[in-house]
């Protein structure tokens, strides 16, 4: 992708990530408070975000890849499931990823 | 307002900027993983700032998906910011077009659930913009940091890189599966289908594309109930 493209994206979605901002506070309440719409922008984010972990863990352009990705979300579960502090999990995730890059060349 | 109600308000602002300072170190190194340059992570930092959405949209570009996907994702994720602006609009009540402009940049996450749970409105207010401006500072900061400090890796920290952005992403992820939350049992629910919705689609679409898809997995959180519980 060239840099024009790459700033292109950044800016595009810039704007509209803060258009959004402010049409919530610029629409009449009716318009968003509507049982269906609201339902909907409740589990966007879980949709999306567990979309993302799966393509980001064992994905590489149209393949399956299992490798050390996993083996740290394994541990970053985990981690969670504990309870760990944000930088705990990333800390232990990236550790994973590393060893497993070591021992498997 | 009384003086202790309002250094506990700040002294929670603070807190909380701090702690998501840190996800800016991730990001940081997100999107210097993903091929975009300091700028390009500081620019996002400073004028999308929206955490998951930016995470998005460099998780997006470095699974070599074309820049339409990673923006629609950026944008799909940002609608949430919408709904809070509604919630906010008559507790803050910004009046004139500059400080309605103003106020929607720091529309996010953090400062809603901070200023809807404030005790009165004065506090309300106080919580939004004292909490609004610690993560700004803190995570555009943190931003640099992590961009600067993840370009100068090479070999086996690129691989331990590479694990921490999934961990990032379900490290946002996580808090909406928990019990407490609302309705966690559904939000587990559509967070599966939409992670087999997206690995499924892989082989067949172009990268990026599977992860707008995983929407659809939306409808399995069925209809709303007749009396929708109060989110957060």
């Amino acid at each position: 992708m060239s840099g024009t493209t790459l700033w292109a994206a950044v800016l595009v979605a810039s704007v509209g990530c803060y258009l959004l901002k402010l049409a919530g506070l610029s629409v009449p309440a009716a318009w968003v408070e509507q049982p269906w719409v609201a339902r909907v922008v409740d589990f966007v984010p879980a949709a999306l975000l567990a979309a993302l972990v799966a393509v980001q863990a064992v994905t590489s352009g149209h393949d399956l890849v299992l490798d050390g990705r996993l083996v740290g979300l394994a541990v970053a579960a985990l981690a969670l499931a504990l309870r760990a502090p944000f930088i705990v999990v990333l800390l232990l995730a990236g550790a994973a990823g590393a060893l497993v890059h070591v021992l498997t060349g | 307002m009384s003086t202790a109600a309002r250094s506990a308000t700040l002294r929670d602002a603070i807190g909380l900027g701090a702690a998501v300072g840190l996800y800016g170190v991730a990001f940081g190194a997100a999107a210097d993983a993903a091929g975009l340059d300091v700028w390009q992570a500081m620019v996002l930092s400073a004028l999308m700032f929206t955490g998951a959405s930016q995470f998005a949209l460099v998780g997006v570009l470095g699974a070599g998906g074309s820049a339409a996907a990673a923006v629609g994702s950026a944008l799909l994720l940002g609608t949430r910011n919408t709904v809070y602006g509604v919630r906010l609009a008559p507790l803050l009540s910004p009046r004139g077009l500059l400080r309605r402009a103003a106020t929607a940049h720091w529309v996010i996450d953090e400062t809603t659930a901070m200023a809807v749970s404030a005790p009165d409105r004065q506090l309300g207010r106080l919580a939004f913009w004292a909490t609004g401006a610690t993560i700004y500072l803190g995570w555009n900061l943190m931003t640099l940091v992590g961009a600067l400090g993840a370009a100068a890796l090479g070999g086996a920290a690129r691989a331990a890189l590479d694990a921490v952005v999934p961990a990032a992403f379900l490290a946002l992820l996580w808090p909406r599966l928990r019990k407490g939350f609302p309705e966690a049992q559904v939000q587990r629910r559509v967070a599966l289908g939409g992670a087999v919705v997206a690995l499924v689609l892989t082989p067949f679409v172009p990268s990026g594309v599977q992860v707008i898809a995983a929407v659809v997995a939306v409808a399995l959180a069925g209809r709303p109930r007749p009396k929708a519980e109060e989110g957060a």
